[in-house]
């Protein structure tokens, strides 16, 4: 019988090694994957390249993965926030790598790479230094520049409802980045506000197929990054 | 003459928005930027209904909740808590920005550091040595957005003109904005360089030509 659902964050973030590629689902703090996160940090991986469209908050969750010195390159579009703090002063003392990337750039690269699309022409960014270096190519009169698929070896993603068969529904805005990066890694790796039986999720309500989610950790009652923070928090 | 005895010049924060509202047609699909472009939505004019686009993935965003309403996961592109309104839908990323990149948005007002003569527009970096860079979805938006309105004030806090021959600021867009809307005056972007077209009350045409760094066209 297919169960992709496992008992607790920390096994279902065991797969994870030194070096991988991780996307990370995520508008800020709505949506993010923090039990999954903190799990990754009990486990110490280094040298991560990690894909969000921020660079975390406060010191809990992503900011504190990188606080922690795991993550070697940030793959992102807006590595500034009000709470933001620890991402900058690694890039001011060069200690981290940053790979600034257009937010809708980022969202169909990812997509790409889930959709087995290896490149894809844009007119985002054409004319301004993030298009420097790049291939280029008139289409019907306008200009376009190449841009890669995006791919990781994980992704980490929360969702709302998920089933034994990885069928997901997630909940207002915290849907942003999870369905492409659920399609664009090699293992996806969810944590579920519930985990109901199969059948439960009306198939016509159903965002994310289980065919893009490999393993399942019901974590019920998640963690608000700005709560944590608000509490003068940090991780571990 | 005392300063006090003065007319006060010039428009508010919230005159530039309401300003800007007016030229949004009835039905758009609007997107609006983070600062004084978000007064926007608080002054759309009687009769007209605008629907708005938020990024991070809802259509038909409503006005910040009631104190203690706020929902956590229920935010704007700034992060800030929202509302939804009766026939508002949900969307991951990529839907919300094919919806940018193809044209299915009709307008979009964003905030600036620097826009050139011919339209360019600079707001993401200053590209100075320590700065972080960080662009997010407006390079995207002024690529797929048809009318690109700017709500900015006329000159830095220290008096250095927005409006200029060429962006020093590394370009968010080359040849994107239609429209300015300072606290001095409304400029259009014509294929001729700037062209005043509306002046708030109590400026003057000289005072705008002196605040800015490129010439204007005169009001027809």
């Amino acid at each position: 019988m297919i169960d992709k659902t496992i008992d607790s964050a920390a096994q279902a973030v065991s797969c994870i090694g030194d070096g991988a590629v991780v996307m990370i689902g995520g508008f800020g703090e709505v949506g993010s994957p923090v039990e999954l996160i903190h799990a990754l940090i009990d486990q110490g991986t280094r040298d991560l390249t990690a894909i969000n469209n921020n660079t975390g908050n406060g010191e809990v969750g992503l900011a504190a993965l990188i606080g922690n010195g795991q993550v070697a390159k940030m793959i992102c579009s807006y590595p500034r926030s009000s709470h933001s703090k620890v991402f900058p002063e690694l890039y001011r003392a060069g200690e981290i790598e940053l790979e600034l990337v257009p937010q809708g750039t980022l969202a169909e690269r990812i997509r790409a790479g889930g959709a087995g699309i290896p490149a894809f022409f844009t007119p985002t960014a054409v004319g301004t230094p993030l298009a420097e270096g790049k291939e280029v190519r008139e289409l019907e009169g306008r200009t376009y520049v190449m841009e890669p698929w995006l791919k990781a070896d994980f992704a980490l993603v929360k969702c709302d409802s998920a089933d034994r068969m990885g069928n997901l529904t997630y909940h207002q805005t915290a849907r942003n980045f999870a369905p492409l990066m659920c399609m664009a890694a090699a293992t996806t790796i969810v944590q579920a506000c519930r985990v109901v039986e199969a059948g439960a999720i009306d198939p016509e309500h159903v965002v994310t197929p289980g065919i893009f989610v490999d393993r399942i950790v019901e974590v019920a009652e998640p963690v608000q990054e700005s709560r944590l923070i608000a509490e003068g928090r940090s991780y571990p | 003459m005392s300063a006090d005895s003065r007319k006060p010049t010039g428009w508010s924060r919230e005159q530039m928005a309401a300003r800007a509202a007016r030229d949004i047609p009835e039905g758009s699909y609007v997107n609006l930027g983070i600062g004084i472009p978000e007064l926007v939505a608080r002054f759309v004019p009687e009769g007209r209904e605008f629907i708005y686009h938020t990024e991070n993935g809802l259509l038909g965003m409503g006005p910040p909740p009631a104190a203690g309403e706020e929902e956590p996961e229920l935010i704007n592109a700034g992060k800030k808590p929202v509302t939804i309104v009766p026939g508002a839908s949900f969307f991951h990323h990529a839907d919300s920005f094919a919806m940018i990149r193809g044209g299915h948005i009709d307008v979009c007002v964003l905030g600036a550091m620097q826009v050139s003569a011919e339209g360019d527009l600079a707001n993401w970096s200053t590209g100075r040595p320590g700065a972080i860079p960080a662009v997010g979805g407006a390079m995207d938006l002024v690529a797929g957005v048809e009318t690109i309105f700017v709500i900015t004030q006329h000159t830095t806090k220290t008096g250095e003109p927005k409006l200029v021959e060429r962006c020093s600021f590394p370009l968010t867009g080359k040849g994107v904005v239609s429209r300015i809307f300072t606290d001095l005056a409304v400029v259009d972007v014509t294929p001729a360089g700037f062209r005043l077209s509306e002046l708030a009350p109590g400026v003057t045409e000289a005072e705008v030509r002196e605040k800015s760094g490129a010439p204007l066209q005169p009001i027809r």
